[in-house]
């Protein structure tokens, strides 16, 4: 579903990607993990096309994205940070997106009526709390009923209730056959919801796994403990 | 990018610095206008109005417009729209806008008062200069990744183009006196579009042989239809180039 090939990038001097090679399946739901500044937005920006890789190829569907913009029908994201224009209330910002994607072929409102907001529709989205614009970020992220999920720190900010609902959300959206990547630092989310670890050491991936051979290397029983030993391993390398 | 536009117009509409700009505009145009019983004479007073605030006030607005829709085109980008569609319609929604602005501000005083083609070609001249510095804006706020370095450069542009620029000029007539400059000259308004927008207006005005040999060389040029065709078309390069440069950067850019 989505392949990348060598790809780098680097801001000025600093390189954060160097050379990601990995394919993701349709199905397969990815947690992308790895210190900070490790590179993970920055390879999920390059898949969205809001980063331009230097070097390195992308391909989503079989096709590259260099140059195209259709591909991103099939990709909701969901950013770390939501940023929304400001004196726009949350109804409009909805209106606006359906608007601007009029040839949508269906639409899943689902999580939007579960988190209620439709109550909040007057609201300008500067009045709003982080966890009440992730909601909205979450919303829109499903709303197209994409084939593919990009969420970057799905959870920071929400409140419990609000994530279970995301939750249950991702992992019906595994059961329908879609690709989800997440990133998160929460181990015990990961070890719920992602069947494949994908772990980004300085710019490389340095492991690439379904959770239970990642289980069965490190000898761990959990999901955090094993990611852990490879972390420490991979740091002495 | 229509739907774009739509919706950058809609948050500018909102904004209320437009509405101010417009009713600014008005007030200075009737005043003008009321003052001077000959309409020609009001015509000259508020071209020289139009040729400091139109620019200054577009490219100002028009930068600080685009660093605030930032989270708006961050938004944008990852969804299944081109990166020109995006910038395009922005340019569209602003200079709609904009335009809006200048219509109801100078162009209902003009229809008033003087509905004749100097007020015409005055309000082409305003037109042209409004887009080409919305333009201009387009290119420095899509370089400068800074919003306080944006605005800077986009201030620089305006001094420029409306006060070093002309000092610049004024000092190569004068050390090159010598010579023959008239080719040199028409060659030299073009680089500047206020000042071409000027000059196409004051032709128009019949009032060049007030500039002496320059407003001779000048009518000659540029009131000749090949000169029209000529001064229109450069304008039309000023809109163009900047919004051409800056497309070519923003597809590329980070977000």
């Amino acid at each position: 579903m989505i392949r990348i090939e060598k790809v780098e990038k680097s801001f000025g001097k600093l390189n954060i990607l160097k050379g990601i090679d990995v394919e993701f399946k349709a199905g397969q739901v990815v947690s992308v993990i790895g210190h900070n500044g490790s590179g993970k937005t920055t390879l999920i920006k390059c898949i969205l096309g809001m980063v331009v890789a230097d070097k390195g190829n992308i391909y989503v569907d079989e096709k590259n994205i260099a140059g195209d913009f259709r591909y991103r029908e099939n990709i909701g994201y969901m950013p770390q940070i939501g940023h929304y224009p400001e004196n726009m209330k949350i109804g409009q910002i909805f209106r606006m997106m359906k608007d601007l994607r009029k040839n949508a072929v269906s639409l899943d409102e689902s999580l939007m009526e579960e988190y209620k907001l439709s109550e909040l529709f007057e609201k300008p989205m500067h009045a709003l709390s982080g966890g009440t614009t992730q909601k909205v970020s979450a919303s829109l992220a499903f709303l197209f009923n994409p084939k593919v999920l990009i969420l970057d720190e799905p959870t920071a900010g929400l409140d419990p209730l609000a994530s279970e609902i995301l939750k249950a959300k991702i992992i019906e959206a595994k059961s329908k056959g879609k690709l989800v990547i997440i990133t998160s630092h929460i181990m015990s989310e990961v070890e719920e919801m992602a069947d494949t670890v994908m772990y980004l050491y300085e710019g490389k991936v340095n492991f690439y796994n379904s959770v239970t051979e990642l289980k069965k290397q490190t000898g761990e029983e959990k999901v955090g403990k094993a990611i852990a030993k490879i972390m420490k391993e991979s740091a002495h390398v | 990018m229509f739907k774009i536009a739509k919706y950058v117009m809609y948050d500018i509409l909102r904004s209320k610095v437009l509405i101010a700009y417009s009713l600014f505009l008005l007030l200075v145009s009737f005043s003008l206008f009321s003052m001077e019983e000959n309409s020609s004479k009001s015509l000259i007073s508020l071209m020289s109005v139009v040729m400091i605030i139109v620019p200054l006030v577009s490219i100002i607005f028009s930068t600080t417009y685009f660093y605030n829709a930032y989270q708006f085109i961050e938004l944008l980008v990852a969804q299944p729209i081109s990166r020109s569609s995006i910038l395009l319609g922005e340019f569209l929604g602003v200079s709609v806008s904009l335009l809006t602005a200048l219509l109801i501000g100078v162009g209902i005083p003009v229809l008033i008062y003087a509905p004749d083609s100097t007020g015409l070609v005055l309000m082409i001249s305003g037109f042209a200069l409004t887009l080409s510095f919305i333009s201009l804006a387009f290119f420095s706020s899509v370089a400068m990744r800074d919003k306080a370095k944006g605005i800077g450069m986009s201030l620089m542009l305006w001094f420029y183009f409306s006060v070093i620029y002309d000092g610049l000029v004024l000092g190569i007539l004068f050390s090159f006196n010598e010579y023959p400059l008239e080719k040199a000259v028409i060659a030299l308004a073009s680089f500047n579009p206020i000042d071409l927008g000027r000059i196409i207006i004051l032709m128009k005005m019949d009032i060049s042989a007030l500039m002496g040999l320059t407003g001779a060389v000048y009518k000659q040029f540029f009131g000749s239809s090949f000169g029209i065709i000529y001064s229109l078309s450069i304008m039309l390069m000023w809109i163009i180039f900047p919004l051409l440069i800056a497309l070519r950067i923003f597809r590329k850019k980070n977000l």
